[in-house]
This record gives C-alpha cells, sequence and structure tokens, in this order.
C-alpha cells in the first residue's frame, strides 16, 4: 500500500463522488412528472444506438494495428459475431461463439 | 402498511424478474470475472488487499476508472484530481440517465438502485431490451442491475483472494464484453430510424480515437456525436 488507509479511504470516497455525479445529474437535472424540453425526449430516443456505435469503438481502442497481430483477432472475431448474429438472432450464441473464436485466434496466430 | 398479500406479489414479481433476467445477463457475467479477478490481482500486487478491491467496487463501481485509479493509489495522494478524472472517464453516463429518464420512473424505493448501478453492460442491456411477458419492468431493469453489480463486487473480492491461485489461462475472456456490445448494436442497426444515430455514434467515436488517442477519446466522442445528432435533427426525425 501506498497511501494510508485514511488517504486510501479518501480516494475511494472522491471517485465514487465522481461516478455518482455522472449517474444521478441527468434524473436531478429532469426529475419524473416535469415537463423536459423536446429536444432531450429526441436525444433520449437517439442516443442508445449512438452511444453502443461509441462502446464498440471504446472497448477496441488499446487495439494496436501496428502490433504483432494487426488487430486481426478482434477484427474477425466482430465479424463473425455480426454475421453469426444476422443469421441466427441468439444472443448468448453470437456472444459465446465469438468470444470462443477470439480465445483461439490470440493462442494460435 | 403493506398487507401480506401485497408482500408475497412483490416477492413473486422479483423471482420472475430475476429468472428472466438472468440468462440476458450472462455475457456480463463471462467479462466481469475475467477483468474483475483481474482487477482485484492488480490491487493485490499493488498492497491493497481483497477488501480495498471490495470496497472501490462496491461504492465507485465502474470498470475503466478503477483501472485507472490503481494508478492514482499508487502516487501523490490527490483526492480532488481523483474526483475530477472520475467525472471525465465516467461522462458517458451522463447519456445514459438522458435515455433512461422515462425508463427509470415510477420505480419507488428501487430508483436510487438503478441509477446507481447504471453501468456500460447494464445501460446496455435496460436501454435495449423491454420486460417480457408477465414480468413488471420495475423488477426486470432492478435484477438486470442487481446481477452485473453484483458481479463486479464478487469478481474483484474474488480477485483479491485468490487471483494468484487461479491458473485458467483465461486471456480474451473480457472479449464477452466487446461481444455484447457489437451484438447489441447489430440488433439495433437492425431497425431503420436507428441506423444514422448509429452510424454518427460509430464514426464520431473513430474519429475521437484518431484526434485524441486512446486515453482521451470519451469527450471529444461524447461532444461530436452531441453535435451530430442536434444538426441532423430534421433528417433523423422524418
Amino acid at each position: 500500500m501506498f497511501l494510508t488507509p485514511w488517504q486510501t479511504l479518501v480516494m475511494i470516497l472522491a471517485i465514487t463522488l465522481g461516478t455518482m455525479l455522472t449517474r444521478f445529474l441527468p434524473f436531478l437535472l429532469f426529475p419524473e412528472g416535469k415537463k423536459r424540453p423536446e429536444t432531450i425526449d429526441y436525444l433520449g430516443k437517439v442516443l442508445p444506438p449512438a452511444m453502443m456505435g461509441l462502446l464498440v469503438v471504446y472497448c477496441l481502442k488499446d487495439v494496436s494495428l501496428t502490433g504483432a497481430l494487426h488487430g486481426i483477432p478482434e477484427g474477425a472475431a466482430i465479424l463473425f459475431i455480426v454475421l453469426i448474429h444476422r443469421r441466427k438472432h441468439n444472443v448468448l450464441l453470437s456472444i459465446g461463439a465469438g468470444t470462443a473464436l477470439y480465445m483461439l485466434l490470440i493462442r494460435i496466430l | 402498511m403493506k398487507t401480506e398479500a401485497a408482500k408475497e406479489d412483490a416477492l413473486l414479481g422479483l423471482r420472475r424478474a430475476f429468472a428472466a433476467a438472468f440468462p440476458r445477463t450472462i455475457p456480463v457475467l463471462t467479462g466481469f470475472f475475467f477483468l474483475g479477478v483481474a482487477y482485484g490481482l492488480l490491487m493485490e500486487q499493488k498492497g491493497y488487499g481483497p477488501l480495498w478491491s471490495f470496497l472501490m467496487s462496491a461504492f465507485a463501481f465502474g470498470g475503466s476508472m478503477q483501472f485507472v485509479a490503481i494508478t492514482l493509489l499508487t502516487t501523490v495522494f490527490d483526492p480532488v484530481q481523483a474526483f475530477l478524472m472520475s467525472v471525465m472517464v465516467n461522462a458517458r453516463h451522463l447519456f445514459y440517465g438522458l435515455t433512461m429518464l422515462d425508463k427509470y420512473k415510477d420505480l419507488g424505493k428501487l430508483r436510487f438502485f438503478v441509477i446507481f448501478w447504471l453501468c456500460d453492460e447494464t445501460f446496455s442491456l435496460t436501454s435495449s431490451m423491454e420486460a417480457p411477458e408477465g414480468v413488471k419492468p420495475k423488477y426486470f431493469y432492478f435484477a438486470i442491475s442487481f446481477l452485473d453489480y453484483s458481479y463486479w463486487v464478487a469478481s474483484t473480492l474474488l480477485g483479491g483472494l485468490l487471483g494468484g491461485l487461479l491458473r485458467f489461462d483465461l486471456e480474451g475472456l473480457d472479449f464477452a464484453l466487446t461481444a455484447l456490445f457489437v451484438v447489441l448494436f447489430t440488433e439495433q442497426m437492425g431497425k431503420r430510424e436507428n441506423r444514422l444515430p448509429g452510424l454518427a455514434g460509430l464514426a464520431a467515436a473513430l474519429a475521437a480515437l484518431l484526434a485524441a488517442g486512446a486515453d482521451s477519446m470519451v469527450i471529444p466522442a461524447m461532444l461530436l456525436i452531441l453535435i451530430i445528432l442536434l444538426m441532423g435533427r430534421k433528417k433523423l426525425c422524418s
């Protein structure tokens, strides 16, 4: 341990406050039952697909295209997941098979 | 006062909700297990035992920030910097909240918890799924949120307790989370009205990654998404 236990507790508290602020703020700004600006309702509709796109990229942000594997395991596994999911529409199958393929590829390539 | 019958009704409703929620959270369980154990192990190696991993996960509850925080715990004590970084790394939750304003309505006492537990993975599930027939939405969202939260807390504790003893080669198991987002993204892109905002998110995130780099892509990406969505409002609404 680098910090004292009290310092560590304060750090945990500080990080908790930061996280909680980002989670609770929208609900505090737009409380239940109060009329919201139309723009907010519009954003609530279009943000989910946009944020899902962001999350996909966010998960892959540390993949190096110039590294030893050139991002091939990630690329191949994602392509496989999209194809199998469009065909079978089974969430667990797509994720299970895709993850298995990825784990295999990083071991054999 | 709640009557006995009402209490039993609530219990039955909760049980149904958990039965419906569990299979949907299995990908999260898989990914969180690997990442959580890795986190507990890393904390242990820096001299912060399982109790500290547990406290951090139970209260701060935010995977990416917790990994960043390991660095902050091994340098000069600076809680203000920790707070600000936590806000920046977690800024994407602001958009999750905006999306869930309607779904997380009329939740009563459960409301605090579903907001407290609103992480990337839980958002991806609750925002794209409706409660199945016969299951109350509020219990369904609560069950998904609670399960995801407990997977994370339990896995980090486990990693701190016996991470060193785990001899399985689990590398790559965390890809289950990437796979989960890819699958949910694919499903959303199946709906015509989601295509443009989905592509906008993907393009904005890629642009932010290329321009700002891996460690500071989140806020530029969010701003870009906001600008594109607001400017394209007429087109997207028609």
